[in-house]
């Protein structure tokens, strides 16, 4: 697609474009950080320091960027996707190099004044690469075992490097998104039930090498594993942090032990209770009422980008909007899945209310994308 | 490309089915995700609010006060010292070993110290301070402050540990604390939970042990708030315990000072009696111990020297040790003579040095014999044979009667610990113990308080005060402050005239120009005493000894040297003490015992320090160079000071 594509006249210019914003989503977007701003408050003792503020301007800057990105016209991103595709596989390399190491892994890229997690900037760029792949593939060689490779390797490629890094979690969710868009594509069925069967294989394969000379996963991977499948195998190791965050979350009952009384969070018996595992403060906190009402929240959000996906007949847009929003799915399900004792524990944060600016940052650049998608999406001419 | 409105149209259908596709798998997802949540929340909310309580709320005892000992006039000999320690949570610590070590080089610690430290650290939740040292100097402290960075985990505390003031002047009576040992919990039934805080002391010996359930009180306890380390966060309730009680015991710790100072470089005890009511005002069993030894904890070598001291540190003769009671006994065997009828105290006896019965001959300790004696010239000069006679005459089934009547033979219910009830040896018993008929040769050694009969030196006092006061003097170590009345003792029933014979026996023993105890007589005015010197066998002399010369006491290696023995009470006309001395292996009783009795006596009447002027006149030079030694040795007044109200 290229920008003769546009019906330009019956694109809205200039300032204008303020009015065709996805304003729900603007909405939305808003009140799921005022959950985050309100549980950083309470975390740090009915401070704004150290967390609260911090945040509150990240996702100003967040907004700003959401804004800045859906302004500019689509076929400009188009244009861009397969440059900043190759960007970013150049940064995964470079943290291979040059990356600091952090949480027990290399994930940090420090260039200059700035701390660059190159893996969250792969999730929108991947995204990005695979829609822009099958907007320009003939519809017919879609599920062309060729071609099907050629978007698997979009996908892996930056999975791969990640995991290298070494982090599971973050190499699965792009693996993942990158899949979605796959699927949303419209590629054979068939691809998918032979990949989740060689996905089973596969967890068997690594469950059985533990221990061998060849062991995939390294040691703490295998016992998060184990401390997922039986937390109370250790209750003060590798089980504690999902014990304890049970703790928390159940105790919170119907409405909650009250803003800033929970005591599991309070007493540090939470463990990163300020990103990974501020789900469960808000559980603790506000109980079922405010627990439940963020994952409405966020299946609104799935909800409005979702139509905007549907309502668009530019096939680029909609690839790209159901990447964004499957990729976003993915971490607050995977995030909520892990402090309920539903998954293992993997650094996923819980998108817009943890505490962390990469992630923010990009997860807002993502929403940019949803509304330039919205924005210049296709319209008769009036 | 460019593509058909066709393929648009093909396009859109399929990323809408697909994307509806993928709506609804992550609908089922966050379907599932409530569901759980719901579970969690509501269905079994109470359960994780349990835990979660259980988490943060930590129920903290607090060890109560123990209760203060004091003496008689509120000199206090059991305290509680406020002292600096230092006590680690193995949580905030780590690496307890580098921890250990390096605190290791900034105070004094054994190894012992560091290995009990790490056992008490494992065996307790991470944490729970156990503490490392105790008793610490200021700059013991400045330096573990000063090095707190490098040690984490480490909090100095300040806390109370016991304190024995006056030291080894009343370690037998108020014996020590220490920490509660695995013994002393099997033996509860249903320990008082504050035994379980670490290091917590209880009573170990002596009224501290015997007096526990008062002096210990009853815990408190707190409800704290901790974070996830253990920390207290802050107190959510607390409940105050209760105190000790204190307890106020009879001894007179100046008198018990002197007393234990005039024993100095003996194996002896001495027990001062008050006759009017029973009240044990000294019991120095020599020599004692330093107790804050053991409450410290006492050191491998310091025990050792102890336990294999041959005058038995540990041991409280004054209640624990039995002996035979010598010619001490020669009272009970003249009144039961009287008591029987079987003479009148005024009928002459022929003492020819020793006295044949039934093949066996029985010797008078003097030689060439008494000649005629009646029974208060046979009490002056402890004439044997007079005794045999008697106790031949009223059999021992009388001597025994009038001795458990005058307190002998039975075990007194003092608090303090392992207190001997001695024997009063019966035909009974001899066939119970010894699978043999009793035999008059038997009774005949009994009558001067050899052979089978023994006595503690507490009895010989309990004896001594019930011939001074006629009534059934029971002794007690604590005074109930609620209890001021006089206990009125029952009387003894014994006759005036009989006792009249007895006590002028006693009086004539040291006051009698030829009274075993005439060289320790006192010469001041109403301070006059009446006593009976004693001297046992250890080991029977055998017939090669007896031929080949009996050898002097001074030649025999210590510990086969005779014990001495000396009762007495005083003033004569109104008595108001009684005294018991035994000096093991001392000799003879009038020339080791009696001196003591002397001096104790004299002490007890004037305020803890005997006057000079109570000694006979060519004595008191011996007696003043005597005083001045011992001088330097006593407590003075102001160590000694009345710290209650």
């Amino acid at each position: 697609m290229s920008y003769l594509e546009y019906n330009t006249k019956s694109m809205p210019r200039g300032l204008a474009k303020v009015l065709y914003l996805n304003w729900p989503l603007v909405a939305l977007l808003i009140a799921v950080a005022f959950y985050g701003f309100l549980m950083l408050y309470s975390i740090a003792g009915g401070n704004l320091q150290p967390w609260a503020e911090p945040q509150a301007r990240r996702f100003a800057f967040g907004v700003a960027i959401m804004f800045a990105v859906g302004f500019v016209p689509l076929w400009f991103w188009r244009s861009i996707a397969g440059v900043a595709y190759v960007i970013s596989i150049l940064l995964l390399l470079g943290v291979e190099f040059f990356g600091t190491m952090g949480m027990g892994a290399q994930r940090w890229l420090v260039i200059g004044p700035f701390r660059l997690q190159p893996s969250e900037l792969a999730k929108i760029t991947t995204i990005l690469a695979l829609a822009a792949y099958f907007d320009w593939l003939d519809l017919k060689k879609v599920s062309h075992p060729v071609w099907v490779i050629g978007a698997a390797a979009i996908a892996l490629i930056p999975a791969l490097l990640v995991l290298r890094q070494p982090d599971l979690g973050t190499a699965l969710l792009l693996a993942l998104g990158g899949g979605v868009v796959i699927f949303a594509a419209g590629v054979h069925w068939g691809y998918f039930a032979a990949l989740i069967s060689a996905g089973v294989a596969g967890v068997v394969t690594v469950m059985s090498s533990r221990g061998t000379e060849w062991q995939i996963l390294k040691d703490y991977q295998f016992r998060r594993i184990d401390s997922f499948l039986d937390p109370s195998l250790d209750p003060l190791g590798a089980g504690y942090h999902i014990n304890q965050s049970m703790i928390a979350l159940g105790s919170g009952g119907w409405s909650g032990r009250g803003f800033m009384e929970g005591t599991q969070a309070r007493l540090n018996f939470l463990p990163e209770k300020h990103t990974d595992f501020i789900f469960t403060t808000l559980a603790e906190e506000f109980g079922f009422i405010g627990a439940s009402s963020l994952l409405v929240l966020y299946l609104l959000i799935l909800g409005v980008c979702m139509l905007t996906a549907l309502r668009t007949t530019n096939r680029f847009a909609g690839l790209l909007v159901m990447g964004v929003i499957g990729n976003f799915f993915l971490y607050f399900a995977v995030n909520m899945a892990m402090v309920m004792g539903l998954a293992p524990v993997v650094g996923v944060p819980l998108p817009l209310v943890s505490y962390g600016g990469s992630a923010m940052v990009v997860l807002m650049f993502g929403f940019g994308l949803v509304q330039s998608a919205h924005i210049h999406r296709a319209r008769l001419p009036s | 490309m460019k593509r058909s409105d066709r393929e648009k149209e093909a396009s859109r259908r399929t990323i809408s089915r697909r994307g509806l596709l993928i709506g609804g798998l992550q609908l089922s997802v966050a379907g599932t995700l409530m569901w759980r949540l719901r579970d969690m929340q509501l269905n079994q909310s109470e359960q994780f609010r349990l835990l979660a309580e259980e988490n943060r709320i930590n129920l903290r005892l607090l060890p109560p006060t123990r209760g203060l000992i004091f003496d008689r006039n509120g000199i206090l000999l059991a305290g509680n010292e406020q002292n600096y320690r230092i006590v680690i949570k193995r949580d905030d610590a780590g690496d307890i070993d580098l921890v250990l070590s390096r605190l290791a080089q900034l105070i004094d610690l054994s190894d012992d110290d560091i290995e009990r430290a790490r056992r008490d650290m494992l065996r307790n939740r991470p944490f729970v301070p156990v503490t490392v040292a105790e008793r610490l100097s200021w700059e013991e402290i400045s330096r573990v402050a000063a090095n707190a960075p490098a040690l984490p985990g480490v909090t100095p505390e300040m806390g109370l540990s016991r304190l024995y003031p006056l030291r080894a002047d009343t370690a037998h009576v108020v014996g020590y604390v220490g920490p509660v040992s695995e013994r002393d919990l099997e033996a509860l039934e249903a320990p008082d939970p504050v035994l379980m805080i670490p290091r917590f002391q209880i009573g170990k010996s002596g009224v501290e042990r015997m007096a526990e359930d008062s002096l210990r009180g009853r815990a408190g306890s707190q409800r704290v708030e901790v974070n996830a380390v253990g920390r207290v966060m802050r107190e959510l309730d607390r409940v105050e315990g209760v105190p000790g009680e204190n307890v106020h015991l009879t001894i007179d710790a100046r008198l018990q000072n002197y007393a234990l100072e005039r024993l100095h470089g003996l194996s002896a005890a001495a027990v001062v009696l008050d006759v009017t009511n029973g009240d044990i005002l000294a019991l120095a069993s020599g020599p004692s111990f330093d107790p804050n030894l053991f409450v410290r904890g006492i050191s491998g070598t310091d025990f050792n020297a102890l336990l294999e001291n041959d005058h038995r540190p540990l041991v409280n003769k004054t209640v624990q040790g039995m002996y035979p009671p010598g010619s001490t006994f020669k009272m009970v065997t003249a009144l039961a003579a009287l008591d029987a009828g079987v003479t009148d105290g005024q009928e002459r006896v022929f003492c020819p040095g020793h006295m044949d019965v039934s093949g066996n001959r029985f010797h008078c300790w003097k030689r060439g014999g008494h000649g005629r004696v009646a029974m208060v010239t046979a009490l002056s000069e402890s004439c044997d044979v007079y005794f045999y006679e008697m106790a031949q005459r009223c059999g021992i089934d009388k001597i025994n009667e009038m001795s458990t009547r005058l307190g002998l033979g039975i075990r007194y219910d003092l608090p303090i610990t392992s207190v001997a009830g001695g024997l009063n040896p019966t035909r009974e018993w001899k066939r119970n113990n010894r699978n043999a008929e009793w035999r008059v040769g038997d009774t005949v050694n009994a009558s001067i308080g050899q052979g089978f009969v023994l006595s503690t030196p507490l009895q010989m006092a309990v004896m001594t005060a019930r011939l001074a006061s006629n009534t059934a003097v029971l002794p007690r170590l604590v005074r109930d402050p609620l209890d001021r009345a006089e206990r009125t003792a029952t009387s003894l029933d014994l006759r005036p005239e009989w006792l009249r014979l007895i006590r002028r026996g006693m009086y004539d023993t040291v006051n009698d120009r030829r009274g075993t105890a005439y060289s320790s007589r006192v010469v001041a005015e109403g301070q006059a005493m009446a006593g009976k010197t004693g001297t046992s066998q250890v080991f029977s002399i055998t017939r090669a000894e007896r031929e080949a010369g009996i050898r002097r006491q001074e030649d025999l290696p210590w510990n086969r040297r005779n014990h001495a023995l000396f009762v007495n009470f005083a003033p004569v006309e109104t008595p108001r003490i009684a005294v018991a001395v035994v000096v093991e292996h001392g000799g003879g009783g009038s020339s080791a015992a009696a001196p003591v009795g002397r001096d104790i006596t004299l002490a007890a009447l004037n305020d803890g320090r005997p006057p000079l002027s109570a000694y006979p006149a060519p004595q008191r030079n011996r007696i003043q160079s005597e005083q001045q030694n011992m001088l330097e040795r006593l407590r003075r007044p102001e160590d000694m000071r009345v710290s209650r109200a």
